[in-house]
């Protein structure tokens, strides 16, 4: 286990851009090892320069494929980049296949690119609880841009939202029409939708009916969230996305960025201080005879959990003012 | 640290396969069962150079890396691989390796480092056990 000057190591090491140093330092905050807290608040300052990148899209649409082509684009461009690859935990064993790397097989050895897969580890929305620090981590690292990307995502995974600054929502011709665009959930997500596999036949079915989409929106944003077809097979299209991105970067830096910046933090802060709350009244509260009382009571049906809740909860209250 | 955070630490591994083979059956098979045991199993596909496996064990910081061949090469790769290890600090990684190794190589390939190897006819319980108990404790 790190001691404090391990961790002063460990973030001085992620800040040279140590690539060991980030790895470790991304297992300790997946872990929730003790010391994550710490490594966060050590790290927190020196972030907030990376443009962080949100991919995501059904399994197969190509988004790793992309995501090869897009960082080879930005290496030529001079660009370092981070990338956290994010594929699902069983939700029986526990265990994940991570398989992203395999499209990715060329960037593993350059020295201006990092990659981390991370599963799940069964917590919902479509990346992992330890994601958003992971790219802090690699924002600290001093990465220019940092690529975020989703497990093959349904319509309702929408948390990278939460993470990205640009969220490119990658589809492919053939998944659905018209009436699939038109859903609630990832179709409203997109600050750029990319139609992968231009090589094939529909694509431009897929643009035109994103498109349509696009143009029902009554409620006029600040950004027009644009639709770039892409074939990562061939690299058709991968430097007009890199531009849609520039755009997408230009527009956020006219204000819209502090915005979007500000009500992540309060969500986070809200989230964390739930999460904070939560913890030390329930341990608080269990090893209060009440709680085995109650207990026993929701067993033998005498009451009912949200009665038993509000219960603890009044009593919790009265403790807490008395102070 | 309570119980329940505890449990929120996996056994990483790198399944990959070095050289120039063209399938990867074996390999797979292997990497499903540790997924199904519990294990966070990172793929990283066909014809992986030493350099490229070692990265990719020293950017998922992963306990165990497993390597699968079939091509004859071993001799080759694996010192490279070892060596390689060696100098990026990952010595403490549990390497084991599998596919189509002659008996004759493997005292050899002990020598450097590979803790087990593992012939056609293995089952994956015997694999699940031996990563299991071989992994390095970092706790």
């Amino acid at each position: 286990m790190p001691s404090l000057t391990n961790i002063q190591q460990l973030v001085s090491g992620v800040q040279k851009g140590d690539k060991r140093s980030i790895a470790r330092t991304i297992s300790i905050i997946e872990n929730n090892e003790p010391e994550a807290q710490k490594i966060i608040s050590l790290l927190y300052p020196k972030t907030g320069k990376a443009h962080i990148l949100g991919i995501t899209g059904p399994p197969g649409a190509g988004k790793s494929t992309l995501i090869e082509k897009l960082v080879k684009e930005l290496r030529n461009r001079g660009k370092t980049v981070g990338v956290v690859a994010v594929d699902p935990t069983s939700p029986f064993s526990g265990g994940a296949f991570l398989g992203d790397r395999v499209r990715m097989q060329d960037l593993s050895t350059d020295p201006g690119v990092y990659i981390r897969s991370m599963a799940t580890r069964n917590h919902p929305g479509g990346l992992a609880k330890a994601t958003k620090d992971a790219t802090r981590v690699l924002d600290a690292s001093g990465k220019d841009v940092v690529i975020v990307e989703t497990v093959g995502a349904g319509q309702s995974e929408v948390e990278v939202v939460k993470v990205a600054l640009t969220t490119i929502v990658v589809l492919a011709p053939g998944l659905g029409d018209d009436i699939q665009a038109i859903k609630a959930g990832q179709m409203e997500i997109g600050d750029i939708f990319v139609v992968n596999k231009a090589d094939r036949e529909n694509a431009n079915r897929s643009v035109s009916d994103i498109e349509a989409m696009l143009e029902m929106a009554t409620e006029k944003k600040g950004w027009k969230p644009l639709v770039v077809k892409t074939s990562a097979l061939t690299g058709e299209g991968i430097a007009e996305l890199l531009e849609r991105i520039d755009e997408h970067i230009q527009y956020l830096k006219t204000g819209a960025i502090d915005e979007r910046k500000k009500e992540r933090i309060e969500n986070e802060l809200v989230e964390a201080l739930n999460q904070k709350i939560t913890e030390s009244i329930i341990n608080e509260l269990k090893e209060k005879d009440e709680w085995n009382r109650l207990t026993q009571k929701i067993l033998s049906m005498e009451t009912d959990p949200y009665s038993a809740a509000d219960k603890l909860l009044a009593e919790q209250l009265k403790r807490t003012r008395k102070h | 640290m309570s119980k329940k955070e505890k449990k929120e630490r996996k056994i990483r591994v790198v399944i990959a396969k070095p050289g120039l083979d063209s399938h990867d059956r074996g390999a797979k098979v292997v990497a499903r069962a540790l997924r199904d045991a519990g294990m966070e199993v990172i793929y990283t596909g066909l014809r992986q150079t030493p350099e490229q496996i070692v990265e990719t064990a020293l950017q998922e910081d992963v306990d165990v890396i497993g390597l699968s061949i079939l091509s004859g090469a071993h001799s080759t790769l694996f010192p490279r691989i070892m060596n390689l290890l060696k100098k990026k600090g990952l010595s403490d990684v549990l390497v084991f390796a599998g596919g189509i190794i002659p008996q004759e190589d493997v005292p050899g390939l002990k020598k450097i480092g590979i803790k087990e190897v593992f012939g056609p006819g293995t089952t994956t319980s015997t694999l699940v056990e031996f990563v299991r108990k071989n992994a390095p404790k970092r706790e």
